[in-house]
């Protein structure tokens, strides 16, 4: 026989645990708030193909006639590569005489204008907004479908769990000061629909174990669907991770902003799957049975 | 009573040939994929080459126009149609392949240039509002582009031998009279040509011209005589339009990130076939087959409806190929269950399906609830990532319910590996 772990047992523990790590979480968005990049703030990103390794000091002789306040950085293989990032957009005229100066200097050919992006700030604040109403109306969605399929509690946890991934995507960019950009949006929303897909495969045990148990057996209940479904959740986040992880150590730029909220979200989804979202049911569920009897 | 459906005369042989067939067929379709084929004068493009790629792969510029609210003058769905149909013929001027120009919300226009790299380039081309004005010495406006039929950038050999590029206009009938009333009234003075304003060419009149013919001199070279021919033949923007986002990728960086991410995909892919292989052995095999015939169709659908591969987009592939293993991992787990209460084989693998299908469906209609909120409310490369997802997802649970299934019986069938072992008991 395979062995069972006590999960809902120790629920206790991963409460506190998890609740801890959402304070956290919270408190970093609260006070240092997110760190958001061109895609919400506006502003010029010019990426230049240098061809040699530079100081900074010399590349700040250029850039600080057209902005003193500019970020500058490294990128590509060797660090050869020159990342300007200013915060007033520059225009395209602007853009053009900078880069002149540069291919004067360092000798360098057109095509080692690698790209330039500029976004105005009025663009970034409508992308905040729709995001959020994306993430809103992408949530309540989900809770009518659980709640039709299933029923209202069942929803209710799995969105609970769902918004403990976020929150800890979220609390980790925070806290680490990664910029955030457009591919987070969209990996955010990836993530709220797996979260719940991992979910639901436990509720899904739940609702056929229910007619083998007895009312009574409610903690035997959820805990072996639990571990019923537990290897199932393990391997296939294990899976998604052997993949993407893959991927991310090639070191392409946007698909590392793509694909780390990813990393972090499915290890939370999993690990909320297995140890909150099933916990959380069972203790409303005994309460609501207990106020019926 | 063990295994008695799977004893069926016939049953081991046609299961066997069934096998033997689809992996051919899987094999045969993968090659045509990757390598193409030519059959007489039919040919078969790699898919590689079958699929349009981004911005961010190819490289280009992209660029958001906002129209903005003149006084009096409200921004109407007519005028940003209009200034669409402009700038694509514009840009159609420029000789470039495949521009995307889409309306994006209320006001705003986007407009897509692959293979082009010169941002200030193509700003001057879609973005100016182009009103061509002739002005008179007292100022006042004696014609306008809208009455040129014909713009072309010409070269024009002057007296002294020397060859420049020039502009030729051709003014339609109202332009014709217009222009000899004007020369005939401002013989020997000078009529400014005004581009948004900006004096392009400020000739002397020397005679009144009743052909309907001017020239616009004092262009740099033929390029700039060609954009400006274009600008004018397409007419003015009927709203000024501001550039609110723009980007250019040069063509080095795309192709490098699209060929370390197929690289970074293979491993990953590959670590997932070999852990399905050694994890769940003989389902795993057929997983991994699976997976084969999902990543197929999703390449096959990807050309048919000419999806549009971007860096997120091939991120979400690779991401969805890890997510379809899911429904596999459920229905094995579930085998595996059904084969420890004692099941045999047959009636373990019968249930396990059966049982997990619930579970999969419900997971996967939240999954593309989240994808349809991300195509309805996201833009650009956001919402080409929505469609990924939502291709992959309805295609992830086609081969895991049918092809994993067939493959599976067909493979029992065969009798080859008849310990329950190998099957995860």
């Amino acid at each position: 026989m395979k062995k069972k772990f006590n999960i809902i047992g120790k629920r206790k523990f991963f409460f506190i645990f998890s609740t801890i790590l959402m304070i956290i979480c919270i408190g970093s968005l609260l006070i240092n708030g997110l760190n958001y990049g061109i895609d919400f703030k506006g502003g010029t990103i010019i990426q230049i193909e240098m061809h040699q390794t530079f100081k900074t000091d010399e590349i700040r002789e250029i850039t600080d006639t057209f902005d003193e306040s500019a970020d500058i950085t490294y990128a590509g293989e060797e660090q050869t590569q020159l990342m300007i990032n200013t915060q007033e957009s520059l225009n395209e005229e602007q853009i053009e005489s900078l880069f002149s100066k540069f291919q004067e200097k360092y000798d360098l050919k057109g095509k080692d204008l690698l790209s330039s992006e500029k976004v105005s700030a009025t663009i970034g604040d409508e992308f905040k907004t729709q995001s959020i109403l994306a993430s809103v109306i992408a949530v309540l969605l989900i809770l009518v479908y659980i709640t039709f399929r299933f029923e209202f509690l069942f929803g209710f946890s799995a969105v609970l769990a769902l918004a403990h991934d976020l929150i800890a995507v979220l609390g980790a960019y925070s806290i680490f000061g990664v910029e955030v950009n457009s591919p987070f949006i969209a990996a955010m929303l990836t993530i709220l629909g797996f979260s719940v897909n991992d979910t639901i495969v436990i509720f899904d045990r739940i609702r056929e174990n229910r007619r083998k148990y007895k009312k009574s057996q409610l903690f035997e209940l959820t805990n072996d669907s639990v571990n019923q479904t537990m290897g199932r959740s393990i391997n296939t986040t294990l899976c998604v991770l052997l993949a993407i992880i893959s991927l991310y150590l090639m070191g392409v730029q946007s698909i590392q902003d793509f694909i780390l909220p990813l990393i972090i979200g499915f290890i939370s989804g999993s690990y909320s799957t297995i140890f909150i979202a099933s916990s959380f049911w069972y203790v409303a569920q005994e309460k609501r049975q207990a106020a019926k009897a | 009573m063990k295994k008695k459906v799977y004893k069926k005369k016939g049953t081991r042989s046609k299961s066997t040939v069934g096998f033997v067939l689809i992996l051919a067929i899987i094999a045969f379709t993968s090659f045509v994929m990757i390598n193409g084929l030519q059959v007489g004068i039919y040919e078969i493009l790699p898919v590689k080459d079958n699929v349009n790629y981004g911005l961010d792969l190819t490289g280009g510029v992209y660029v958001v126009l906002e129209a903005k609210e003149a006084k009096g003058d409200p921004v109407t769905d007519e005028k940003i149609n209009r200034a669409i149909a402009i700038i694509q013929e514009r840009i159609d001027g420029l000789g470039v392949s495949e521009p995307i120009i889409a309306r994006q919300g209320e006001n705003r226009i986007r407009v897509s240039i692959p293979d082009m790299q010169d941002q200030k380039e193509a700003l001057d081309v879609i973005g100016k509002t182009a009103q061509l004005e002739f002005v008179g010495p007292d100022g006042e406006v004696v014609l306008t582009g809208e009455r040129v039929k014909e713009s072309n950038a010409v070269y024009q050999t002057d007296e002294t031998g020397a060859r420049s590029a020039v502009v030729t206009l051709k003014f339609n009938e109202a332009g014709t009279e217009a222009f000899a009333e004007a020369t005939a009234k401002y013989i020997n003075q000078v009529i400014e040509i005004k581009l948004d304003g900006e004096v392009i060419s400020a000739p002397q009149v020397q005679t009144k011209i009743t052909g309907g013919e001017a020239v616009i001199t004092g262009m740099a070279n033929i390029e700039e005589a060609g954009n400006l021919a274009t600008l004018i033949q397409a007419g003015a923007l009927p709203v000024e339009l501001e550039p609110v986002e723009v980007r250019t990728i040069g063509p080095t960086l795309g192709q490098d990130s699209l060929e370390k991410s197929i690289i970074g995909g293979a491993i990953g892919i590959s670590l997932v076939f070999a852990f399905m292989l050694f994890y769940y052995r003989v389902p795993g095999f057929i997983a991994d087959l699976a997976l084969i015939v999902y990543v197929l169709l999703n390449f096959l659908v990807y050309s048919l409806i000419g999806v549009t591969i971007t860096l997120p987009g091939v991120a979400g592939i690779i991401l969805s190929i890890g997510m379809a293993v899911d429904a596999n991992v459920i229905i094995f787990e579930r085998i595996k269950e059904e084969l420890r209460i004692g099941k045999s084989l047959g009636a373990a693998i019968d249930s396990g399906f059966k049982e997990a299908f619930s579970s999969i469906f419900d997971g996967n209609v939240t999954v593309v609830i989240a994808g349809l909120v991300l195509f309805a409310l996201g833009s650009g490369t956001v919402k080409g990532f929505a469609v990924t997802l939502l291709i992959g997802t309805a295609i992830s649970m086609f081969t895991a319910l049918t092809v994993t299934r067939h493959l599976l019986k067909m493979f029992v069938n065969m009798q080859i590996v008849k310990n329950t072992k190998f099957y995860g008991a």
